[in-house]
């Protein structure tokens, strides 16, 4: 017999192993995300999958699946909670939308449209935060990073080559880059790296690519996060 | 005349953007006008705000005088609402935030390309320039947010019309946009 939990007062079926973001994928469920993909290890950095599991919060991406649990994820608590953490997201970097080459296709501003945010909460820190554009083909935008480490995973799991690391804590927190001087041209990364094509924000960027689609056909302009993320984790392989 | 709902608007450390995309609305204007009235705004040239059921703040602010005239607003308005990037994060204006005000007033006055006389602007007219820009909220408490740069005359309209009706303002997912 297939073993279940409740999603929202709904049945879902999983395997053994599988945390409860990767079984309600496979349902057809959307929990929202940013630090989790279905092609790397769980990082459970951004805490915007938090969902109510028999009465305390866990991190959907990180936690397993188990039969019997009751599992609340689109709560007004819950998507609350979410929007609080995005705000802090938001205000913890520097992200002018308006400026921003990947505004329309990010999933940081996917995901606070999802979440209906219209405004930051809490008070900009206004980080300061250097761009590294020395790379022939590969800019970084630091302000926009939020230490999603997707690109950490991606160079080190499937480019074999740990471009990327997180160092450093609290504020102080940065991404950093493996080479000697610390700058991107010297590292190993590529063009075609997985690593350079994760980012969910428009912190890591290919030169030379920025507006290509017009306002309107975005990936977000007129489909909710909730529908992009949907069709794409569950397409992968 | 009286019942009409009285709209005051500024910009503080904004391009003006939010209120030409306020104008948008085109003919929708002349419906609008048959319920609002307008108090202080660039649109009446009337220098104080007065009584007021809305107050629509575009930019963040930058300046001493943008701070008083926030308070004004905020003393004066039932519901007040940042319009726009700015109001809402600075926008493009704190992106002087990371440069300390000093070298941006000498890249300004003293040193930048083409400058004849250089010297940096001190007259006691002049309001003092804040060592950071601010989104509004920092300063007062905000009702309403709409986002956008600017918020689309749609934005302004499904906002102010919701108020009109009696109900809780709220935008549809394409009317929500951060650029
Ligand atoms: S990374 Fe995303 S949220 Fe940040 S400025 Fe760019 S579009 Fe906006
Ligand atoms: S650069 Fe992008 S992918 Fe890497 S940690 Fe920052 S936000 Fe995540
Ligand atoms: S998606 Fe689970 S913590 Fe980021």
């Amino acid at each position: 017999m297939t073993q279940t939990f409740m999603l929202d007062g709904l049945a879902i079926p999983f395997e053994d192993g599988q945390t409860i973001m990767e079984a309600a994928i496979a349902a057809g469920h959307y929990i929202p995300h940013l630090c989790y993909h279905p092609d790397f290890t769980p990082y459970g950095s951004c805490k915007l999958c938090n969902v109510n599991v028999n009465g305390k919060i866990c991190a959907a991406c990180t936690f397993p699946a188990m039969a019997g649990q009751t599992v609340i994820s689109e709560s007004e608590e819950q998507n609350r909670d979410r929007q609080r953490i995005t705000q802090m997201l938001f205000v913890e970097g520097n992200h002018f939308c308006p400026s921003c080459e990947k505004s329309g296709n990010c999933q940081l501003q996917g995901v606070a449209y999802h979440l209906k945010m219209t405004d930051d909460h809490f008070n900009h820190q206004f980080p300061h935060r250097e761009i590294d554009a020395s790379h022939p083909d590969i800019l970084i935008d630091f302000n926009r990073c939020i230490f999603c480490a997707l690109c950490v995973r991606a160079s080190q799991e499937e480019d074999g080559k740990a471009v990327f690391a997180i160092s450093g804590r609290g504020i102080n927190k940065r991404l950093i880059i493996n080479s000697d001087s610390g700058q991107l041209k010297d590292s190993e990364l590529t063009v075609n790296d997985r690593a350079t094509h994760i980012c969910p924000t428009g912190a890591i960027l290919i030169k030379h690519t920025a507006y290509q689609v017009p306002i309107g056909d975005r990936q977000f302009d007129h489909h909710s996060i909730s529908e992009v993320s949907m069709d794409q984790d569950s397409s992968a392989p | 005349m009286t019942d009409k709902i009285r709209i005051a608007t500024t910009s503080l450390a904004g391009c003006f953007g939010c209120h030409m995309s306020f104008l948008d609305i085109d003919e929708r204007l002349l419906e609008l006008i048959e319920h609002v009235e307008f108090d202080r705004s660039p649109l009446t040239d009337i220098e104080h705000c007065g009584s007021c059921d809305i107050g629509l703040i575009e930019g963040g602010v930058c300046n001493s005088e943008n701070v008083h005239v926030l308070r004004e607003f905020r003393e004066h308005c039932k519901i007040l609402v940042a319009v726009g990037a700015c109001a809402i994060n600075g926008g493009l204006p704190a992106m002087r935030n990371f440069v300390p005000l000093e070298e941006c007033l000498n890249e300004s006055y003293m040193t930048g390309i083409g400058i004849e006389n250089p010297q940096i602007p001190n007259d006691p007219e002049l309001p003092l320039l804040l060592d950071k820009v601010r989104p509004i909220h920092e300063i007062v408490k905000i009702d309403y947010f709409l986002p956008g740069c600017p918020p689309s005359a749609d934005v302004f309209w499904k906002f102010l019309t919701d108020l009109l009706a009696g109900q809780e303002p709220s935008l549809t997912y394409e009317l929500l946009r951060y650029d």
